[in-house]
């Protein structure tokens, strides 16, 4: 039953370097639906017509991969706290609602095509230190390092973080702090990731500044719009270890 | 050299925010105890041999110096913050609800602007005409001291009795009060300092001194002028 009548208007851009606009779709949608399944109907319409389909990024469509990016009525992953865009559902809407739809804005994440932003830089982020240095071989045993809870507890609410990009979406800066602080954080409070972790910290930061994104100013934007509730004290964590690691290192 | 990359980092940009700042909103606490002063009823024997002691002794001179490049170097660097923020954000939204945001937080360098712009005002006023000295201002005999003092007393009691410098001067500290409002709990954010325990009491500080200390430099002028 797509009883639900929705304007939609969304930003079209065919390649990163040509202008882009907004366009309006009108849609027909069932409250059950995902918001990438509305999408889904509102691109059979268009091949139908034999027009251009939007492009957005998906993947898992279950909330934990990060590929679903856009901004949804001035807010990263829809107008729910702690939620994907994948995760978000039609009955978040009524019918009649006009939806603004808009690919992620930050320098440091250009538009490809459409709804589709370049992230690599994230990747890059994570290439020059997101990473511990382990053995391969068997799976060692549960508990043989022993992790105190609460510690372990911090670092797997920072692990939580799928680098979806939602929090550079929604700083005022166009900053990659909140992303970089998880990493470093749920790395760093681990016994496993000590090896590493003062040239994490540095490499970790100099690879974030290099990409282009702005600075922290507080603002607390990004954990509001996090799909994964990922907290600021993360910042205050990455700025004290990042201090630290600067002052006391050999490098 | 390391320091150079660590001060020029964005972290350590935001270190060098974090600090200076702290030390003005230190600086605005002894400002606000000593010009209450004004408000004795004494014909400002207490506060101009307060103002010859803030202006003769070395120490406080040398002090007054770091203050100096601690303002210019706050609003340099929080110029050229806005400016690169502004520049890695990009295209902007077309619909934008950052709910969760705070209005004076996304808008600290208009605020740190005007804030500029009100102690040129402000300095003009009094901190220019004391280093200027005669022709500027009067002297005046001190008891405490027993020796003639530069009468600020009487220029404050004289610009306050302005209308338009009253309004200007409570513009201002409403301006500071939201500067204030984002600015004292996010410097310790930025120090690195984020506790279960002390940040709530962060918080409430900063709230309650961003209202109780611009309110408290508001209360001079509006005695000076509706109740002297």
């Amino acid at each position: 039953m797509n009883d639900m009548k929705l304007q939609l208007k969304i930003w079209r851009q065919r390649s990163a370097e040509e202008k882009g606009h907004f366009e309006t779709y009108s849609v027909q949608a069932s409250e059950h639906m995902s918001f990438l399944e509305m999408l889904d109907v509102l691109n059979e319409q268009l091949i139908g017509k034999k027009e251009e389909p939007v492009v957005f990024e998906h993947d898992c469509r279950e909330g934990i991969c990060g590929a679903c990016s856009m901004v949804i009525n001035g807010q990263p992953h829809g107008p729910n706290g702690g939620t994907t865009t994948c995760q978000l559902h039609m009955r978040s809407f009524k019918s009649g609602d006009t939806i603004t739809i808009e690919p992620f804005r930050a320098v440091g994440f250009p538009v490809i095509k459409d709804l589709a932003v370049d992230r690599s830089a994230f990747d890059r982020i994570i290439q020059s230190g997101g990473y511990i240095s382990v053995n391969t071989g068997q799976a060692p045993d549960g508990n043989s390092i022993p992790i105190e809870k609460g510690e372990a507890s911090k670092a797997f609410d920072a692990a939580a973080c799928i680098g979806c990009g939602a929090c550079v979406a929604a700083c005022p800066n166009g900053s990659a702090m909140l992303f970089t602080s998880a990493k470093v954080s749920h790395l760093g409070l681990l016994p496993q990731g000590q090896v590493e972790h003062e040239a994490r910290v540095q490499n970790m930061v100099a690879q974030m500044d290099k990409e282009g994104f702005g600075m922290c100013s507080n603002t607390g934007a990004c954990e509001a719009e996090c799909p994964k509730d990922i907290s600021i004290e993360n910042i205050a964590r990455l700025n004290r270890n990042y201090m630290a690691s600067m002052f006391s290192s050999d490098k | 050299m390391w320091i150079i990359k660590f001060l020029t980092s964005s972290i350590g940009r935001k270190l060098i925010m974090s600090l200076t700042g702290l030390f003005l909103i230190l600086f605005l606490t002894v400002h606000l105890a000593g010009n209450l002063q004004l408000l004795k009823n004494d014909g400002g024997e207490a506060f101009n041999s307060y103002a010859y002691i803030m202006t003769h002794n070395p120490l406080i001179i040398l002090i007054s110096y770091g203050n100096y490049i601690f303002i210019l170097l706050h609003a340099a660097v929080g110029i050229l913050l806005y400016f690169q923020n502004k520049g890695a954000k990009g295209t902007k939204y077309a619909v934008s609800t950052n709910k969760s945001a705070t209005w004076a937080s996304k808008n600290m360098a208009l605020l740190g602007t005007l804030v500029l712009a009100f102690l040129f005002i402000h300095m003009g006023d009094f901190w220019f005409k004391m280093k200027m000295g005669e022709g500027w201002i009067n002297e005046v005999q001190s008891a405490s001291l027993g020796h003639p003092v530069k009468d600020l007393y009487e220029k404050v009691s004289y610009s306050f009795s302005q209308l338009w410098v009253v309004i200007v001067y409570i513009v201002g500290l409403v301006i500071l009060g939201f500067h204030l409002s984002h600015g004292f709990a996010s410097a310790f954010q930025s120090l690195g300092i984020n506790h279960k325990k002390y940040t709530p009491i962060i918080a409430g500080l900063g709230k309650a001194y961003s209202i109780l200390v611009p309110l408290g430099f508001a209360i001079i002028p509006l005695y000076v002028y509706f109740i002297k």
